[in-house]
């Protein structure tokens, strides 16, 4: 009578047999950040994950897509009904991100990659497919696996299959640009911006919402600087910081771009290994331990290593 | 308060071992061993009973969380976190006689850091609080329960709790930024941290919902939310509710985030305005409240649109609040929607379960086939835009076989919602009221990855036990403590 989240999907179960229950096993995605976390181990097996929209629920604004699906693939398929995601397009594939957990250069409009997965499929170092989350975009059942598997890079389990939620595409967007203007006033000046990013010099604003607002919006940036229209971001160095928004807007040296309000920064050179709160990397070793025993799932990667 | 005290002195005399370790751990007159003290602290708001608690610690300090964890641990004893006792799924009902570590006391904002966007504050702060401390510096706190004028932080984190405004905003998890927590072996963790992307594990994402089965936390970090420069508030009346849910989904499905999307049948509607006064529609079988936030134009764009899909779908009269007065009657209407039960019925049992948005009409008339066979009066008031449904079933538990009625209609309820392809719970929780249909969504192989996430945090199920896991996936060695309480379904 009652609908479980059971998984009926042959696609699904092949993935779970490929993985199977004994060997090191590792997924690749597109390979866009395939360094993170450490490298992988020699041994062990590569496979890719399924792939293909399973359902796409415009007006629930839910969508359910095997990992192996690019996020270009996904994109495509939300812009065609005027949706997105909190997903970055790097290239890669849609577990890969969730995988990384890196959120997008505009985290501010598009939300948080973690938020944005509410259900979660992956094969267990045991070979079981197991179901966290659920499909409805409000849930409190249970324990929140989805939270656990975002950005524990693969190393908990393979990642086959995610629900997530989609968000409506703003009806106008306008990248703005400025210098010598005070980064913080500009995030001040501003009610909802989708980012706002400064290199030291400049500062680039993405307005997004109703037109009339965006008007408005751009009113009110005359008053702390001289702002022309832009295409888009500026490119984003290569290395990824995680700061607190208040260190990320006095970042100090070199080439960078800093996320305004969200403590991301962009550098040309890699950031400092970061000390771990002893008690929680004792609670991650536990959990790998629950997860994977044997150490099987990624090995060599470690989340946040 | 003499009473009280002669009580405890009176205990203390005969004091146990483990009672006599936390009172030399914290200070006498914060542990409570009384009576009245222990009958309080069995139940929470839920109509479940059958707790039996233990000693009542009532810590000030993070340090002071920590000696009692050791304590109960050199005891053997599990503990149980309790905030405001408002949780409608039992989840802080003391099974085994626990320590009950009430937070009320650890109830100070700590800091307010705007350069980071967040706030830290003590898990006992009420909700209210915070967001009115916050509101002059131009910044709240978004997830607003019904309950938030009673309910503390550290409750809403544990619970993961919703509320009107979690449409746009997210529920408590999106706003909460880093949690520190004691373990149930006495040390105190850092989850979560204020830059933009923690290192490791998305610890902090488990704790929270984790209804107290994990640890205690004790100070958290809340992200501000910028108060909106524009508020539009509608009020929509319909001579269906299966036209107001309908409308619902159709505002979604146009592209719309309203903050706020909130039904009322006539039944509850009725009641709250012989309560309120609010102004509401008596005649109307169903209300909608909607409310947009954001920029002036683009709050005005919006809701001409509500407007204009509320109509499409034959709503009798739009209304639009024309003063943050009436504004906040509306919303007082909503939010005290509860207590205008109490008119009504001597009891209510408050049900929460989710479904798709398209599946809202057709699973609210079940609700009310339903009811109507096992003859218990049930009226809807809920978060329609997130699909979350609350019926409320009234009832006399004086009468001989009400109860019975009430829970076997409720677990239809949630049946005919599973089937519509929803969950159990959207923001109360599973605590001991939802348990045993854990397994009717979950395989078990997805429970036992549940159970594997608790038990990194507490290896040794001394955090509430007998919460959330049914029986057979949760810890083995504290079978004992999961019978069923009195007065739970079974
Ligand atoms: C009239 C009414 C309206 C309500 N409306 C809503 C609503 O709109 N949305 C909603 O989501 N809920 C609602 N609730 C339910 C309830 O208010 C929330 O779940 C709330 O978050 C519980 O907070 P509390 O402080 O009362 O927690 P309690 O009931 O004391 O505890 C709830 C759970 O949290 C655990 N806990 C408490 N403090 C801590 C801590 N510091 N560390 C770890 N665990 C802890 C407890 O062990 C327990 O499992 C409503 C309840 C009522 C009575």
């Amino acid at each position: 009578m009652t609908a479980s989240l059971a998984v009926t999907d042959p696609v699904l179960h092949d993935f779970a047999e490929d993985v199977g229950a004994a060997d090191p096993v590792a997924v690749a995605g597109g390979r866009t950040r395939w360094a993170v976390g450490g490298a992988l181990a020699d041994d062990a097996r590569i496979l890719a994950a399924p792939t293909g929209i399973v359902a796409y629920a415009a007006p629930e604004m839910t969508v359910q897509v095997r990992a192996g699906t690019t996020v270009a693939e996904l994109d495509a398929a939300l812009a065609s009904h005027g949706q997105r995601t909190a997903l970055p397009d790097r290239g890669g594939t849609v577990g890969g991100a969730i995988a990384v957990g890196e959120n997008a250069v505009e985290t501010l409009g598009r939300g948080r990659l973690r938020d944005a997965v509410l259900q979660v499929r992956y094969v267990s170092a045991e070979g079981e497919l197991v179901t966290g989350g659920g499909p409805v975009v409000k849930n409190v059942t249970g324990y929140n696996l989805p939270k656990l598997m975002t950005g524990s890079l693969g190393t908990l389990g393979l990642i086959a299959e995610v629900i997530l939620r989609t968000n409506p595409i703003p009806a106008a967007r306008q990248w703005l640009v400025a210098s010598e203007v005070d980064p913080m006033a500009v995030a001040d000046a501003v009610h909802a911006p989708g980012a706002v990013l400064f290199d030291g010099t400049s500062t680039w604003v993405l307005l997004e919402g109703h037109a009339p607002d965006l008007a408005a919006e751009t009113a009110a940036l005359g008053s702390v600087g001289s702002f022309a229209e832009a295409d888009g971001p500026p490119t984003l160095p290569p290395h990824r910081w995680s700061l607190t928004p208040a260190a990320a807007a006095a970042f100090p040296d070199g080439r960078f771009v800093a996320s305004i309000g969200v403590g991301t920064v962009w550098a040309d050179t890699p950031q400092p290994a970061r000390p771990a709160d002893t008690g929680a990397a004792a609670i991650a070793a536990r959990m790998k331990h629950n997860f994977d025993p044997t150490g099987r799932l990624n090995p060599g990667r470690q989340a946040g290593a | 308060m003499r009473l009280l005290d002669r009580l405890t002195r009176r205990g203390a005399a005969v004091v146990d071992p483990l009672v006599a370790d936390l009172r030399a751990a914290l200070a006498p007159e914060r542990v409570r061993m009384d009576g009245a003290e222990r009958a309080l602290m069995a139940k929470d708001a839920s109509v479940f009973g059958g707790g039996v608690a233990g000693p009542t610690c009532f810590p000030t300090s993070t340090a002071e969380v920590q000696a009692i964890m050791r304590v109960a641990a050199r005891h053997d004893s599990p503990i149980v976190p309790r905030g405001a006792g408002t949780g409608l799924a039992g989840g802080a009902i003391p099974l085994g006689a626990p320590v009950v570590v009430s937070l009320q006391k650890m109830n100070r904002i700590l800091e307010i850091d705007e350069a980071n966007r967040i706030a830290w504050v003590e898990p006992g702060l009420i909700n209210l609080d915070l967001s009115r401390h916050l509101h002059p510096h131009g910044w709240h706190f978004a997830p607003d329960p019904s309950s938030q004028s009673v309910c503390t932080l550290g409750g809403n984190v544990a619970n993961n709790s919703g509320g009107p405004h979690c449409l746009a905003y997210g529920v408590t998890d999106a706003h909460i930024v880093a949690l520190e927590v004691v373990l149930p072996d006495g040390e105190a963790v850092m989850l979560g941290g204020l830059d933009a992307e923690p290192a490791g594990l998305d610890l902090r994402g488990a704790f929270v919902g984790g209804e107290g089965t994990l640890g205690i936390t004790t100070r958290i970090a809340v992200r501000l939310t910028r108060n909106p420069p524009a508020v539009r508030t509608l009020l929509l009346s319909f001579s269906s509710v299966r036209a107001a849910a309908q409308t619902v989904s159709d505002i979604i499905a146009a592209g719309i985030v309203p903050a706020a999307l909130e039904v009322m049948d006539q039944r509850i509607t009725v009641a709250v305005e012989n309560f309120v006064s609010a102004g509401y529609p008596t005649d109307a079988a169903a209300v909608l409240l909607a409310e947009i936030e954001g920029l002036e134009a683009g709050v005005d764009i919006d809701a001409a649109r509500i407007d204009e899909i509320g109509r499409a779908n034959g709503a009798t009269d739009v209304r639009r609040a024309g003063s943050d007065a009436e504004r906040e009657l509306l919303w007082k209407g909503r939010k005290t929607a509860f207590g205008a039960i109490a008119q009504l019925a001597p009891d209510y049992y408050l049900h929460d379960t989710v479904v798709p948005r398209s599946a809202l009409a057709d699973v609210l008339e079940e609700v009310y086939e339903i009811a109507d066979r096992h003859d218990v009066v049930v009226m809807n008031v809920f978060h329609a835009g997130d699909g979350n449904l609350h019926p409320l079933l009234l009832f006399d538990a004086r009468e001989e076989g009400t109860l019975e009625r009430v829970h076997a209609a409720g677990a239809e309820i949630l049946r005919a919602s599973l089937a519509a392809g929803g969950v159990l719970s959207g923001e109360h929780g599973i605590g001991v009221e939802k348990q045993r249909f854990m397994g009717e969504l979950f395989s078990d192989a997805d429970l036992e990855h549940q159970n594997r996430l608790r038990r990194a945090f507490d290896p040794l199920c001394r955090a509430n036990p007998g919460k959330v896991l049914p029986e057979g996936h949760s810890c083995a060695d504290i079978q004992q403590l999961r019978a069923v309480p009195t007065g739970v379904w079974g």
